[in-house]
């Protein structure tokens, strides 16, 4: 499953994240890493871009980007 | 003997407030442009020896962005003594990250955590004692929004700068990418020292792969191949590749020893309040119509409500202070011809621009406090998707919005767009969004021609503003500015409320520069304006100005227009005028014909127009090159006088195009 598959309130672990090689710095820099746990928070209102949120931090991310990374251990909404 | 302090931290981590608290007076702070990104400097307050010096945010410091090739740049050539660190402390483990590639660069360094009194509040507690010791730097807590800590951080950094107090040596690293540094850094050691590189960062850097160091470093072929061959054997190890591996392992580093001394691991208050208001601002129904009734609000405020009440203060300022000078004038006896110069040239000119600052000032105020509360971000976010079609991103949102108020405030807001691309695109794009100063001529020209359409006319030239700006945009997507556009990735903010001092301060400055663009640029093209329609060819000072040397200008210019249906020397006389400020295009009209007040200007419009034409001529208006002050601030954005003259002979171009279009295709079917 990628990152932009995911719906608001899922949780998963980011697994990979493959892309040309300035995006993947920036993402990998913003500390998408590998094995990372992240948080879909809410999709925009228009459907894009996402907001997710990991180390502490809320990020927003367009779904064409998100699709590069490769997310497991889906977990569905906890807390509604 | 003088110190430098350089600030470096991420975006949203309180530099600025910061910057503000330790210079304490916004006195000494000067702007340096001309680069893409501004570098603010001032002294640092009860130390004037010391300055300090607000780098760009940045998250990392690789050589992609403008922004962190200047701050890597700076602690690569030494050009300060000590390196402030800030981070923010509820974001403390993302933070952390640029703060492990500052320490690698080997420079005194001092970490100040910002945010206390939000982490204090949210009920968690950070280890100072523990991190510093984790970290091997000082570290000093503060809350730069409350003033705390700010002494104690500037005696640390002076301390780190006297005694030019280096990071522990310490290793951030562990496994194969371990051995691949040290390998390397083994290896390339005197290159590193021969070109004054530090020799850790360096061999970072070239197991990232990062081709500047790679150039610096000037390494043999034989060091070269070991190098990539070290990397290619921890790749293997890793399972992953040289980016991803560096990545991880400065993220370890912090999760494993630095995370643990951050306790109480609760959900920040802050951030909970954030996600509550986000719940409504960001509403996937609400959230447009709150975003256009909040824009409706401050517009309403600034160009309907207060602003008009203080621009009227301000006109009659000018008026007593131009009424007096020519008293004073009158009473010394000058020269009539140096009387007209100052009265009618200068003060006419820089008078009627400087009864806008008030608006331009409420425009700015209200923008600031949008963007120092985090609900710019969240009008990024939203508007993305639409932005996106024609090239752009979410975040020229707003500057677009600002430039139906003025395009020279709007062209300065650009600079908080984080591409250099987008920012380019954007300032080229703005003066299609039809400025305040238009209404004047369009409200003219409706009364005179299409007294029944009136509220038709003007939404049909609004609208048909933006639809040429987007059909622009989508030409410069495909052409021009094809490159891909920087990826939209931004941290979203938690909602906090405006630092007093960083509004003031940005208030201020931009009212600085405002005032001296009045005095200088304005300054001299009124004079220039009102030496050519006083004198004709010949030197002699002209009655009527249809006989002056700026009439005999609008004459040679009068047959460019004729086949957008209005050739007639008064028209491009006129629009000539107009570059000084739009609204002078009807007081241009108003002296050539010699109309009063705007109820005879209209009716004596009719001589020259027909309904079509006059259409034509308000399409010309709508899309060409603005005024001189947007002119100013469009340079000094785009960082030269050519691309800036490109761009208003883009933007008169299209409007003549469009006006011919429509002038000839409309002629046929009528």
């Amino acid at each position: 499953m990628t990152l932009n598959e995911m719906k608001a309130g899922e949780s998963g672990v980011i697994e990979a994240v493959h892309c040309e090689k300035i995006l993947r710095r920036r993402l990998l820099d913003m500390g998408l890493t590998p094995k990372t746990r992240i948080m879909v928070r809410k999709v925009a209102p228009l459907g894009d871009p996402m907001e997710v949120s990991l180390r502490g931090y809320e990020l927003t991310l367009r779904k064409d980007d998100a699709s590069n990374i490769e997310v497991k251990e889906v977990r569905p909404c906890l807390l509604k | 003997m003088s110190i430098e302090i350089a600030l470096v931290g991420n975006q949203n981590s309180g530099k600025t407030t910061l910057f503000n608290q330790m210079t304490g007076s916004s006195l000494n702070v000067g702007n340096f442009p001309g680069t893409t990104v501004e570098k603010k400097e001032g002294i640092v307050k009860h130390h004037h020896e010391v300055k300090v010096v607000d780098l760009p945010g940045v998250y990392s410091l690789s050589p992609y962005t403008e922004e962190e090739r200047i701050t890597r740049d700076c602690l690569l050539h030494a050009e300060a003594d000590v390196v402030v660190n800030v981070i923010d402390a509820t974001c403390f483990e993302r933070s952390l990250y640029l703060t492990l590639q500052v320490i690698e660069m080997n420079f005194p360094t001092v970490l100040a955590v910002n945010m206390m009194d939000e982490l204090r509040a949210s009920g968690r507690h950070l280890d100072m004692e523990g991190l510093q010791q984790a970290l091997g730097i000082p570290v000093v807590p503060i809350s730069a929004f409350r003033g705390e800590g700010i002494e104690e951080l500037v005696i640390a950094a002076m301390t780190s700068a006297k005694n030019h107090t280096l990071p522990r040596k310490m290793d951030f690293c562990s496994g194969p990418a371990h051995k691949a540094i040290h390998s390397i850094a083994h290896i390339i050691e005197d290159a590193a020292v021969g070109a004054k590189l530090p020799i850790r960062f360096s061999a970072c850097k070239l197991v990232e792969g990062d081709d500047e160091i790679k150039e610096m470093l000037a390494l043999s072929e034989g060091d070269s191949q070991m190098v990539e061959m070290l990397v290619a054997e921890m790749e293997q190890r890793l399972g992953t590749d040289r980016d991803a591996a560096i990545a991880d392992m400065r993220y370890a580093f912090i999760e494993q020893y630095c995370c643990p001394f951050l306790k109480g691991k609760s959900v920040d208050k802050g951030q909970s309040r954030s996600i509550k208001i986000d719940k409504l601002l960001t509403h996937r129904i609400l959230a447009m119509p709150i975003f256009v009734g909040i824009m409706g609000v401050i517009f309403y405020l600034t160009f309907g409500l207060i602003g008009p009440i203080f621009n009227d203060w301000m006109a009659a300022g000018v008026a007593e202070i131009t009424a007096l000078t020519e008293t004073i004038l009158v009473d010394l006896g000058l020269n009539p011809v140096v009387q007209s110069l100052i009265i009618d040239g200068a003060f006419a000119g820089v008078g009627s621009i400087l009864s806008f600052l008030p608006t331009i000032i409420l425009l700015f105020f209200f923008l600031a406090l949008l963007e120092g509360s985090g609900y710019m971000a969240r009008v990024a976010f939203v508007f993305d998707h639409l932005l996106r079609k024609i090239g752009l991103s979410g975040r020229s949102f707003v500057p677009m919005l600002l430039g139906f108020g003025c395009t020279v405030p709007a062209v300065m807001s650009t600079r908080t767009l984080g591409s250099d691309r987008d920012r380019k695109m954007t300032i080229l794009l703005l003066p299609f969004m039809s400025c305040s100063a238009k209404l004047p001529i369009y409200s003219v020209f409706t009364m005179a021609f299409f007294d029944h359409y009136r509220s038709l006319v003007m939404i049909s030239l609004y609208v048909g503003g933006i639809l040429v700006g987007i059909l622009c945009a989508l030409l410069m997507k495909h052409t021009v500015f094809r490159g891909s556009p920087m990826p939209f990735l931004m941290e979203l903010p938690s909602y906090r409320i405006p630092d007093k001092k960083v509004v003031a301060m940005n208030l201020w400055q931009e009212t600085r520069d405002f005032i001296t663009r009045a005095f200088t640029v304005i300054f001299a093209a009124s004079i220039v304006i009102w030496v050519l329609q006083s004198f004709d060819l010949t030197w002699h000072q002209v009655a009527d100005s249809g006989d002056s040397m700026l009439a005999g200008f609008g004459k040679i210019l009068a047959p460019i227009f004729a086949p957008l249906g209005f050739g007639d020397w008064r028209c491009s006389t006129a629009l000539v005028t107009g570059l000084m400020s739009k609204e002078t295009v009807i007081s241009t009209f108003s002296i050539l014909v010699g109309a009063g007040d705007s109820v005879a200007l209209a009716s004596s419009l009719g001589s020259i127009f027909t309904p079509l034409s006059a259409f034509s001529f308000l399409i010309f208006t709508l899309l060409y090159m603005p005024c001189v002050a947007s002119f100013a601030v469009t340079r000094r954005e785009l960082g030269s006088l050519g691309k800036a003259l490109l761009a208003s002979g883009f933007q008169t171009a299209v409007a003549w195009i469009c006006a011919f279009l429509f002038y000839q295709i409309a002629s046929l079917i009528i």
